[in-house]
């Protein structure tokens, strides 16, 4: 009887095709940005410092999607006022934990992020950016 | 006497015969005692008492609410019938469903409106209907257990509108269910999966809306239609309503008993019509709105619960989600449920307020709640900042446990403080802390509804 009440199984895992998105090169995204990528409902930061997260837009509270502002250099929660900053971190509750970031990796110089590879985090990692090796 | 009604065959015809196969009595009783009999083998009828307690009459008893209540899931259940015929429960087609149904079904917006007023009003007269019990201690022996499946209607009641919400798959239903099935990840242990279970993955999309139609369409009218006739049966097996009385008079052992045809069945039929009245009445103004189609990648400003979820709502702007979402929650049911089995000072049966001073205390608690509940929202809002000022401790504890415990200290010493000042009894007492709470929870879902305005801050309703 649980096989009719439990969800039906994921056809598509991480890493497998179709669930990596191809956000450019990295000098497409200038310094403090933030790019929205409506299809993999991510968004790619990119730091004051040249790295690059890719930031889930759910809120951590209760899921609502959360819209940048450019103006104010935060992420707004329209539902419950949560408020986020570039990296994800919360500014002020009731969120309880920093926006959740994607895999993010370089490949061939185009940055790559695999919206099946969804990490949770309590709050903003240096680990947790992608900086662009110096071509030397 | 028998015969008079019973004319032999060869005086009636071959229709008549199949008239009295299906009404074997005759359809219009003359006497109390035939109308007894009437109501005993009537099919509709039968699960009526043949008599009841004069008093119990009273419309001021019960104002007529459960028979409200079970009127309105009627209704229900024949408009659920037919919106079931239009509405198609897969994404987007769902919404078109919604807009085939107004524009095109001839009345497919009034039944709409019927439907979604009725449930609004279902909601309200559910919960008056469990304050007048409460206030009238009915929930006493032997009534202790129709106590506990009434909040299970309740439950079932506040199901069937959560679901429902879901259904015209507008930009309210969506994310007012996002933000609902978001609370379930807060619950330990097992929150996450019972959220992936009951959105059937890991957002809201296909398999949500299929198993809340399944719930909203099945599961539920199924509950409904079970708890009902046992809450009914309760009722006949404590002898019907309580009886009511002033502080002075006894608990009635032999009340003067009437037929309930005509007398309980005349009211009910009176106070039935001009519920349907005013049904229809709200629902030929008043046109239920279809919102934007469902838009994942765009949360409005503000995003609000339904009204009767408002509460909650406020409760979680102010809390951590664990003690919004769970812990309070769970102590206010664990609490509703406790309430008949309690060891009380004396049985309040049929008494309002339980005595003069337990109404006195009543409103008393009332007002404390009306000054308290307003001042510690806006001291939350603008002066407190439990999470800002005290950013050094955890957020679990600056804006949870402290504030929770707080909040339990504060009921615990308004308890003591009012049974010791007026040296009540448990029961007044009880009452007092329990209005003290409702008054709370209702000013909470006031400023949830009217004052809250974009981004969640609070604003004057004429300015939303």
């Amino acid at each position: 009887m649980t096989a009719f009440l439990l969800p039906r199984k994921k056809k598509t895992t991480a890493g497998d095709f179709g669930t990596i998105i191809e956000a450019g090169k990295a000098d497409q995204f200038s310094l403090n940005s933030v790019t929205a990528f409506i299809r993999g409902k991510f968004y790619l930061c990119r730091l004051e410092d040249g790295g690059f997260l890719a930031v889930s837009r759910k809120c951590t509270h209760l899921g609502c999607t959360v819209p940048w502002s450019d103006k104010e250099k935060k992420f707004v929660c329209p539902c419950h006022s949560s408020a986020f900053d570039i990296k994800g971190e919360v500014i002020s509750p009731p969120a309880p934990r920093a926006l959740d970031v994607y895999h993010l990796y370089i490949e061939n110089n185009i940055l790559k992020v695999d919206t099946g590879k969804r990490t949770k985090r309590s709050s903003f990692n240096i680990d947790q950016v992608v900086y662009v090796k110096k071509a030397s | 006497m028998r015969r008079e009604h019973n004319p032999s065959p060869k005086t009636t015809g071959f229709f008549h015969q199949i008239l009295r196969s299906i009404f074997p009595d005759p359809l219009i009783p003359k006497s109390d005692q035939e109308r007894r009999r009437y109501l005993f083998k009537n099919l509709i009828l039968h699960f009526r008492p043949s008599t009841v307690p004069e008093k119990t009459l009273k419309f001021s008893l019960t104002w007529g609410l459960g028979g409200m209540a079970a009127l309105l899931i009627i209704l229900q259940f024949g408009t659920g019938l037919l919106l079931k015929f239009v509405y198609i429960p897969i994404p987007v087609s769902a919404y078109t469903s919604i807009q085939v149904l107004q524009n095109e079904v001839m009345f497919g917006q009034l039944i709409r409106n019927v439907h979604h007023w009725c449930a609004n009003f279902l909601v309200l007269i559910v919960f008056l209907h469990m304050l007048r019990v409460f206030f009238t201690g009915a929930f006493h022996p032997p009534r202790q257990f129709s106590w506990i499946i009434g909040l299970g209607l309740f439950g079932l009641v506040l199901t069937a509108n959560f679901t429902g919400y879901l259904l015209p798959y507008d930009q309210l239903a969506y994310w007012a269910v996002t933000i609902s099935t978001g609370m379930l990840e807060y619950i330990p242990a097992i929150g996450n999966r019972l959220q992936e279970i009951i959105q059937g993955g890991n957002e809201i999309g296909p398999a949500t809306l299929s198993i809340f139609f399944a719930i909203h369409t099945a599961v539920v009218p199924m509950g409904l239609i079970i708890l009902m006739a046992f809450h009914f049966w309760r009722i006949r097996k404590s002898g019907g309503l309580v009886i009511p009385r002033s502080s002075e008079e006894e608990i009635e052992k032999k009340p003067v008993r009437v037929t309930t045809l005509p007398h309980l069945l005349l009211r009910e039929v009176v106070v039935a019509l001009v519920l349907i009245a005013v049904v229809m009445m709200v629902s030929v103004f008043f046109d239920v709105s279809l919102g934007d189609s469902a838009n994942p990648g765009l949360s409005p400003n503000p995003t609000k619960a339904p009204w009767y979820f408002a509460g909650l709502q406020e409760i979680l702007l102010h809390l951590h989600p664990l003690f919004s979402v769970f812990i309070i929650p769970l102590v206010l049911v664990v609490t509703l449920m406790g309430i008949p089995y309690l060891k009380y000072d004396t049985n309040t049966e049929g008494i309002w307020f339980a005595s003069i001073k337990g109404r006195r205390m009543a409103m008393i608690a009332g007002l404390i709640a009306i000054v308290a509940a307003p001042m510690g929202i806006l001291a939350d809002e603008y002066l407190i900042g439990f999470a800002v000022g005290l950013s050094w401790i955890p957020n679990f504890f600056g804006n949870g446990l402290i504030p929770f415990a707080f909040i339990f200290c504060g009921c615990v010493g308004f308890y003591i403080l009012i049974k010791h000042r007026y040296s009540a009894t448990n029961n007044e007492a009880i009452q007092a802390l329990f209005v003290f709470i409702l008054v709370i929870f209702l000013i909470l879902t006031v400023t949830g509804t009217w004052f809250r305005g974009p981004g969640m801050k609070l604003a004057w309703p004429w300015k939303l």
